[in-house]
């Protein structure tokens, strides 16, 4: 239990997790269900009880599609995006923890492929 | 005449040139004047919910402030921009600590704390123009057509934000639809994400997302499917493997209105 990255995660995300009663509706509608290792109730869970490092380092955090489900559905408003955001932001802040190196980026790319899904990679994914 | 100002975001000026020309030309048919702010900036692409996050929302308060300096409400069109600039207008509204932050930033003439009125599109279609005199004005009809709107998720979520419909059993694009004189299918998935923003990091969860998408549509016999998401038309037509044909809103506009030629010039 980390005690400083689970305030920041608190305090980054303003999501209070106390108000989850882990009815699992989150992850229920979550469309990246089958490719996250921890669900969206899950984060919310592990945050309460301060296991922070294990979420930051799973690749869970890097398959959230930002797509609000999970915030518009939760019955309590807990809003679990957010906390999945905020770990995410916890990992790539470090020094190093890009995830996404501009290097790469040429291969990636299509003669179709919209500036929005490049400029929202690197929002989601740099530091 | 109705002037707002307008956002295209990166976008527009690029891979969605469609998406801005038709709304244009089709804007100046319907009597509404979009005025385009000077020095305008991206949104980002994806809103920050981070609190901690001041920096990547600045662009989107510019936006909201030279709306705001030039008396206007302001129009957007793609679903991100849209997404990105109606939820740092409600968190700059309803959140004074994140509000102070960025004005210490932006040191404007004028603190920004929500002022600007913020309209989709097909908002102001619905609520500036009307449906019913949008529907006087068509000269070509969709007549027969069975199109299927996708929402996708950015239109309509968090709903407390955006505000433009009902989160879950929204109407505006089916009745936009029925203005031109189609005929709306509804399916399963118009509300969920096709998976557009992971199509980077993972292409096969691209892939399959899509499909679901347009598998749901054509199962309902769906002829063609309308968004107004760039990022959204990519991946459903490169990434899904279906042949259902995918259109951006404005273009079915600027062809019911009959100014698809003017829109192309
Ligand atoms: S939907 Fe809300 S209350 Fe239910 S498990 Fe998820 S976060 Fe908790
Ligand atoms: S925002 Fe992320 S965690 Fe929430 S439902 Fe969408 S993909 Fe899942």
């Amino acid at each position: 239990m980390n005690n400083n990255l689970k305030e920041q995660v608190l305090r980054s995300s303003g999501v209070n997790v106390l108000k989850c009663m882990r009815c699992g509706k989150c992850s229920g509608t979550c469309p990246s269900y089958d490719e996250m290792e921890y669900h969206p109730h899950q984060f919310v869970y592990m945050v309460e009880k301060g296991d922070i490092e294990t979420l930051m380092e799973s690749k869970s955090i890097y398959k959230c599609l930002t797509c609000f489900a999970c915030v518009e559905r939760c019955p309590r408003g807990v809003e679990p995006a957010k906390v999945v955001e905020a770990v995410r932001l916890a990992t790539i802040r470090k020094q190093g923890n890009n995830h996404l190196i501009p290097d790469a980026i040429p291969e990636m790319l299509d003669e179709d492929l919209p500036q929005q899904a490049i400029v929202t990679a690197f929002r989601k994914y740099t530091k | 005449m109705n002037t707002f100002t307008y956002y295209p975001g990166c976008t527009l000026r690029t891979k969605a040139k469609d998406l801005d020309t038709y709304a244009r030309s089709s804007a100046e048919a319907l009597g509404i004047s979009l005025v385009e702010p000077e020095n305008w900036q991206c949104c980002g692409g994806a809103y920050t919910t981070a609190k901690d996050e001041i920096a990547t929302k600045l662009s989107a308060v510019r936006t909201l402030n030279s709306a705001k300096e030039a008396g206007q409400p302001l129009i957007t069109v793609c679903s991100a921009c849209h997404n990105v600039i109606k939820q740092t207008n409600y968190d700059i509204s309803h959140d004074e600590d994140m509000a102070a932050k960025v004005n210490n930033y932006l040191k404007l003439d004028e603190a920004y704390t929500g002022e600007t009125t913020v309209y989709h599109y097909l908002e102001m279609l619905r609520d500036v123009v009307g449906f019913d005199n949008l529907k006087k004005k068509v000269v070509n009809s969709f007549k027969g057509k069975k199109i299927a709107a996708y929402y996708g998720c950015l239109l309509l979520r968090p709903s407390k934000a955006l505000a433009m419909d009902d989160p879950e059993n929204p109407t505006i694009m089916e009745d936009f639809i029925k203005a031109i004189g189609g005929t709306p299918v509804i399916y399963a998935q118009r509300n969920e994400c096709c998976g557009g923003y992971i199509t980077m990091e993972d292409k096969a969860q691209a892939t399959k997302r899509s499909a679901k998408v347009m598998n749901s549509a054509q199962e309902q016999g769906a002829d063609m499917i309308i968004t107004a998401c760039p990022l959204c038309l990519y991946n459903l037509k490169k990434n899904s493997g279906s042949e259902l044909p995918v259109y951006y809103f404005t273009e079915l506009l600027a062809e019911a209105l009959g100014v698809k030629e003017a829109g192309n010039e």
